[in-house]
This record gives structure tokens, sequence and C-alpha cells, in this order.
């Protein structure tokens, strides 16, 4: 592997192998006082966001100093980003100061695959672009799910709310059937794209608009972030994409009443970050069965197994 | 001047030799004696009469580091084509008649081909007021079509305004069909690969309904309309519907529309940005079939060139937009002539006869016989090319047919009884 752009082009094996890293390096810092490992020491790893994201942003720079990589982050404001340097200027310059590997979040979708053609001998990360993909973030939720429901294959996933914008979504939806899983997308009409039909076998991944429904008999329920200037009542001229933050709460929040109609082992995911009362109840997402904070967890591992598989150079591995 | 192109086949049928003296066709026959004429020998080539494209972008004024008139001139000699039409969106706007006369006599200068400017149909191409289509149609530049291609004349009151008045102009008003409120944002054709690949749609029904709407005015005052860059079957079937209904509406599809599609989005290379979006393989057949049978009028190129670093960025950050002029046969006979779709009359009317006729173009597009003006092209149907974007003459290099090999080829063009390329070269 020399990138990680897509979770759609991520081979079964590829992915098995990045799991199980993350997971033996869980377990190896678990009850360890030094959380550090030499495996990247002198490599570079510079992180560019173009959009916000702590959370994602720090999930990966901890990632590359447990490694030992030295990380470096350049955000958009700031650079000479702000200063209207191109995309690919910017990726130049950080290549040519020595960069090993980037890790890309950017507004437009393909971003990531751009860079990856610009440069030569460098790893790019995409972590996350634009409405594409967030392969990182299916990884974290596909070691979570692993580790909480002893496999993949045959589990039912559902996958809840603003599948057209998200990238979370896209990239769950490829890997989570590349490792077995059953997938099914609930969201309303205007939530899901159009010509889902023909880019996704309904066959292969049904689309429900009745959350209660498909509830009894999953064993996963990752419910998305749904962005409030998608939703009606907004200031701006855009149509919404749906009549109200309250309706949408009422059709396809995650309440403490939903959530009594999933089966006893099944689990809870959320990207982060939450509207707590939106998208999900407050103490839906506090309950035994959520795995919210385990994801976070997780996502330190998987991305450091993600830069070791990138970057460990043969000797290392 | 006299020139004796000899062995050529007028629209691909028997060879002869034609004669040309001054401007004007003289002479067709066989064996004829060359006398004084210079002789050009094209055994087997096909004559075809100069290409008119009714959709072109040369960028002067203001994007000059992108294209000229002069370096759009010798693209569109290099192309087969003796006359192409201006579009409106420059840097000042050409939206009066100061404008359109620069750029009519800049072309003139040049003389590589005939200039013909588009009028912008609203001030600065906003969609909100109306701008001097009279002084414009009245001015050197005779402007008979209106456009704010890139912008749709999106308010309906203002088309219903811009057709109405156009009639007293004996001018056509061109339409970029693109229903704003139905495109925010939009970033590529809307279907499974905008889906994939997390993309914005561009709807099919954006382009339609325009068309429906304007098909509708149009009939109703008893207005000229033509449809820029039709690119969606449905959008086909719309025309199809209004002319079977009596509407005098025209309709252009591009090179581009003809031959690829939205799967070529799959790395972002915005090369492949163009607005309307690259469709579907069944829009595509679509249109082929609506150009054979006629509802779909014309080929048109939508030249549209673009500086390297408007396109070799993020897809969502580069500008939308081909170069099309060089390439526009081989395209034709790849998806129309070899498919058997057309003949070379068939191309003669959709690449010449029917764009000059849309335009008002007296002097183009005519038949090639005895008396006509000797606007001309001379191509090679068995020949093939690899594109070279950076070889191609225009200025910018944002051709999607990088590195494909296309068949036929244009060998030499003559305008007005003048050769103007020949063998790939400017003449």
């Amino acid at each position: 592997m020399t990138h990680l752009l897509s979770a759609e082009h991520l081979g079964r094996d590829d992915a098995v192998a990045i799991l199980d890293t993350a997971e033996e390096l869980k377990r190896t810092l678990l009850h360890r006082e030094v959380r550090k490992l030499p495996t990247l020491r002198g490599r570079t790893v510079v992180t560019m966001f173009y959009e916000n994201s702590t959370r994602t942003r720090v999930s990966f720079e901890i990632a590359g100093k447990w490694m030992s990589a030295d990380v470096i982050n350049v955000s958009a404001s700031g650079s000479s980003v702000s200063k209207g340097e191109s995309l690919r200027d910017t990726a130049a310059t950080l290549a040519a100061a020595g960069a090993d590997c980037v890790i890309v979040r950017h507004p437009a979708s393909g971003a990531p695959q751009r860079i990856a053609g610009w440069l030569d001998g460098v790893s790019v990360i995409n972590a996350g672009d634009g409405m594409h993909e967030h392969p990182t973030q299916a990884l974290l939720d596909a070691a979570t799910l692993r580790e909480r429901l002893g496999g993949l294959e045959g589990r039912r996933v559902l996958i809840v709310g603003d599948v057209l914008h998200s990238r979370v979504a896209r990239s769950n939806v490829h890997l989570l059937r590349t490792l077995g899983a059953e997938v099914t997308l609930v969201a309303p009409p205007t939530m899901l794209p159009d010509g889902m039909d023909r880019w996704l076998d309904e066959a292969e991944v049904p689309v429900s608009y009745d959350l209660d429904a498909e509830l009894p008999g999953t064993d996963a329920v990752m419910m998305l972030r749904v962005q409030a200037e998608r939703l009606g009542g907004g200031g701006d001229s855009s149509a919404g994409f749906f009549p109200s933050t309250r309706e949408y709460s009422i059709s396809y929040g995650l309440s403490e009443a939903r959530a009594r109609l999933l089966p006893e082992h099944a689990v809870i995911l959320h990207p982060g970050p939450m509207l707590r009362g939106m998208e999900i109840a407050s103490s839906v997402a506090d309950a035994q069965n959520s795995v919210i904070t385990e994801q976070v967890r997780n996502g330190v591992h998987v991305r450091m197994a993600v830069l070791y598989h990138l970057l460990a150079s043969e000797e290392t591995k | 001047m006299s020139s004796l192109f000899k062995g050529v086949r007028p629209y691909g049928e028997d060879p002869v030799d034609i004669r040309v003296e001054g401007e004007v066709i003289t002479e067709i026959g066989t064996g004829l004696e060359p006398g004084e004429a210079q002789v050009y020998e094209r055994d087997g080539l096909v004559a075809l009469p100069g290409f008119v494209d009714l959709h072109t972008h040369l960028r002067e004024p203001g994007r000059e580091d992108t294209e000229t008139i002069e370096s759009g001139s010798a693209a569109a000699a290099l192309g087969g084509y003796t006359a192409v039409f201006a579009m409106a969106n420059t840097d000042p706007v050409a939206d009066n008649d100061l404008v359109v006369e620069h750029v009519h006599r800049r072309g003139q200068a040049v003389g590589l081909v005939d200039v013909q400017p588009i009028g912008a149909v609203t001030v600065g191409l906003r969609g909100e007021r109306l701008a001097e289509l009279g002084a414009m149609a009245r001015s050197s530049a005779g402007v008979r079509v209106f456009s704010d291609d890139g912008h749709c004349v999106a308010d309906p009151l203002v088309m219903r305004r811009a057709l109405e008045y156009s009639k007293g102009l004996g001018a056509v008003i061109a339409q970029h069909a693109e229903e704003p409120r139905l495109t925010v944002g939009a970033q590529a054709h809307e279907g499974a690969n905008a889906a994939r690949l997390g993309l914005a749609g561009w709807p099919a029904a954006a382009e339609e309904v325009i068309l429906a709407r304007d098909c509708l005015l149009a009939g109703q005052l008893g207005a000229r309309l033509h449809a820029c860059h039709v690119t969606t079957e449905g959008g086909a079937d719309v025309l199809r519907w209004a002319k079977a209904r009596g509407v005098e509406v025209s309709g252009e599809v591009t090179p581009h529309h003809l031959l690829l599609t939205d799967e070529r989005l799959a790395g972002y290379d915005p090369v492949n940005k163009v607005n309307p979006p690259l469709r579907e393989g069944s829009d595509v057949r679509a249109l082929r079939e609506a150009l054979a049978e006629g509802v779909l009028d014309c080929v048109a190129t939508d030249h549209a060139p673009h500086a390297v670093q408007d396109k070799d960025c993020e897809w969502s950050g580069a500008r939308p937009g081909m170069l099309g002029l060089q390439t526009a046969l081989s395209v034709v006979v790849e998806t129309m002539v070899r498919t058997g779709l057309l003949d070379w009359r068939g191309v003669a009317r959709v690449m010449s006869e029917r764009p000059a006729e849309i335009g008002g173009l007296a002097g183009h597009g005519r038949p090639i016989a005895v008396g006509e003006p000797a606007n001309l092209v001379l191509l090679d149907e068995s020949a093939e090319w690899t594109v070279r974007a950076s070889e191609l003459a225009s200025i910018a290099h944002n051709s999607p047919y990088d590195g494909m090999r296309l068949p036929g080829t244009v060998v030499t063009t003559v305008l007005r009884g003048t050769v103007t390329a020949d063998e790939g070269k400017l003449a």
C-alpha cells in the first residue's frame, strides 16, 4: 500500500491487515505507562487540514507521535493556503520540505486523489474529502464493531441519516461490505443521492425510510451527524432537505424508545461530533451499548496501524 | 489568384477537380488544366463546405493568457472551420456595440476565419435587464445571435422579453439551459457516478425544464430559440416535441457530449469538468440519434480554453470547459460517420450548413458548386492521429482527448479562396 485514499478501493486483505495491526497495537499499549513505539522514528508526517476538525486531526497527531514519527500540523488558516496558494503548490512544498506522508482533510471531493497524483514518493492519507470518503473513520468503525460483535461476517449494520452529504456513510458502505457485513441505509429520500439505485445494487444495500422497522434484528446502528444548515428554517435561501430539526428528530433520531427496539447485543455508533437531543438522545449516547467513546479510542490505534502499513520500512515491520 | 484542388470528393462522392478564382468556385470537373492556378494534389480527400462553429469561447478581451482571437482563429482554421461565433462572456462582456465591433474587427485583421461575435442577452450576463441588442445588431459586427452562455437567462419574464424583442432584429436567442436553483453548487451529472464520488449533482431535469419552458415561450411568441449544448436524452425529446409542434427551435450538441461520459470522472481530473457536465451512456446514444435525425441541428464545440492553474487543482475549484476546435471533426467521424449514423452530406449539414443558417451567416455553409463562395475543408477520412494537447494551436491545453487516437484529419482549409491551413500548419 502506498496511499489510503478510499475504502472503496481498499481490498479485503489490506483492510484485515490494518485491523489486525490496530488490535495488536491496542493490546500492546493497553497497560503500558509509556505508550510510544519506535517504529516510525525519523519519518515525517504532515497533516494538511483545509477544514476544521479537532478530533480527526488530534487522533492522527497522537497516532503519529505514539509511533515516534515527527508530526507537523498545517492548517488552512495561518499558512500560505490562506494567501491563495494552490493545493498543488502547497502539497509540492510540503513534499519538497521532506514529508514522508501527508494526511489531507479537504472540502473538495477528490482532493487527496489529486495530491496523490501530483506527488512522487509521498504517501497520502485521506482524512475526509468533501462528500466522498473518510476511510480511517470506516476502519475505526470496523475495528470497534469487530471488537464488540466478535466479527463482521453476516452482521447487519444500519447507517442512519444524511447519507447524501456523508463521507462517513460512503466509506462505511464499502468497507463494511468488504468485510462481510450487510449494510442497510436509513434516510429520508432527500438525504439519499439520486442515482443511488445505480450506484449500489438495491439487493446488496437496501434502503429504508422507516427507522422503527429496521431496528429490531440489527446488530449495530450508526447514527450520522446531521448538519443543522441542511435542515429547514435556516436563514439562507437554499431549500432545506428536511422541514425542521424537530421533525428530523421525531422521524430519524435515536430516542430512548427507539433504542429499546434494538436487540440486547446491538451496539450504537456515532462518528461525532454529536448533536445530543437531535439525531441521538443524550441518554442513548451514554448508554451501556453505546460505543462512541470506544470509537475514538480505536481511532488512534487504527491510524497508527495505517501509518505503520504505509510508512514502516520492511526491516522494522 | 487561383487554385486548383485536384481529385477531391465533394461530400465523399465522385472525385473531381475544383477551380477557385478569387473568392469563388469557378469550375468543377475532371481533368481540369492548371493554367496559372496553384495546384493542390488532393486525391481522394473528402471536400465539404468550411465548418461553422456556433459556440466558441475566444477569451479576448479578458483572458488572453488562455486564448486570443489570433490563437483561437488558428485553432479554428486547423480544425477545418471557416467561421466561428465568439461567445459574449468575455471581460468586458460583449453586451454593447463597442465590444462586438472590436471582436469582429480583430477577427478580420487576423483573417484566418470569420469571427462573428455573439452579443450578450442581458447586461453583464446578469440576467436582469436586456442588453442593447438593437445597437449590436445594427453595429458593423451585424450581431444576429444573442446568448448569456455560461449563465442561463433564468428569469422567465426576461427570457420572454428577449425572445420577443429579438424577432424585430431577425435574431435568435441561444439559451444555456440550466435552472440555477436546481444546480446550486453542482459539480457533476447527477447519477450513479456523482453519488459514488460524492460530487454535488447537476440533474438532467435542470436542463430539460428550461428547454421546455423556452420552447413553449418561443412557440407562443413566434420567436426563434436556439438551445446551446443539449446534453440529455430528455432534452433531445423536448426539442423533438417542440419541433413537431412547429416551434422555431434549433439545437446543438458538443463533440464531447457525443463521445465522453461521466465514467471519466473517476480520477477527479478537472480536464473532464465541463458545464453542462458529461452525462451517461444512454444520453450519448440519444444525442447521436437526435443529431442523425435532425432533432439536433448541428455540432458546436463549446471550445473553452482554461489556464493550467484553473484546471490543475481540486475538482470543485476548477473552471468548467474543454478545448474543441481542432478535435471536433475527428470526434464526429468517430461517433457519427464510423457508426453509420451520418454520411458526408450529413456531416456538411451539421457542421456547416445548419450552423450558418441558424446564425444568419450568408456566404458560409453554401453548396460546393460553381459560383458559390470558396469556403472549403478537405479532409482525410482514413487517416488517424494521436491528440497531443500541448501541440494544439490554442494557448491553453485543456483537451480531454490528450493521448487519444482519433480518426479523420483536416488537410486543407480554404476561406474565400485563400488557403488558411494546409497539412497541419497555418498557410
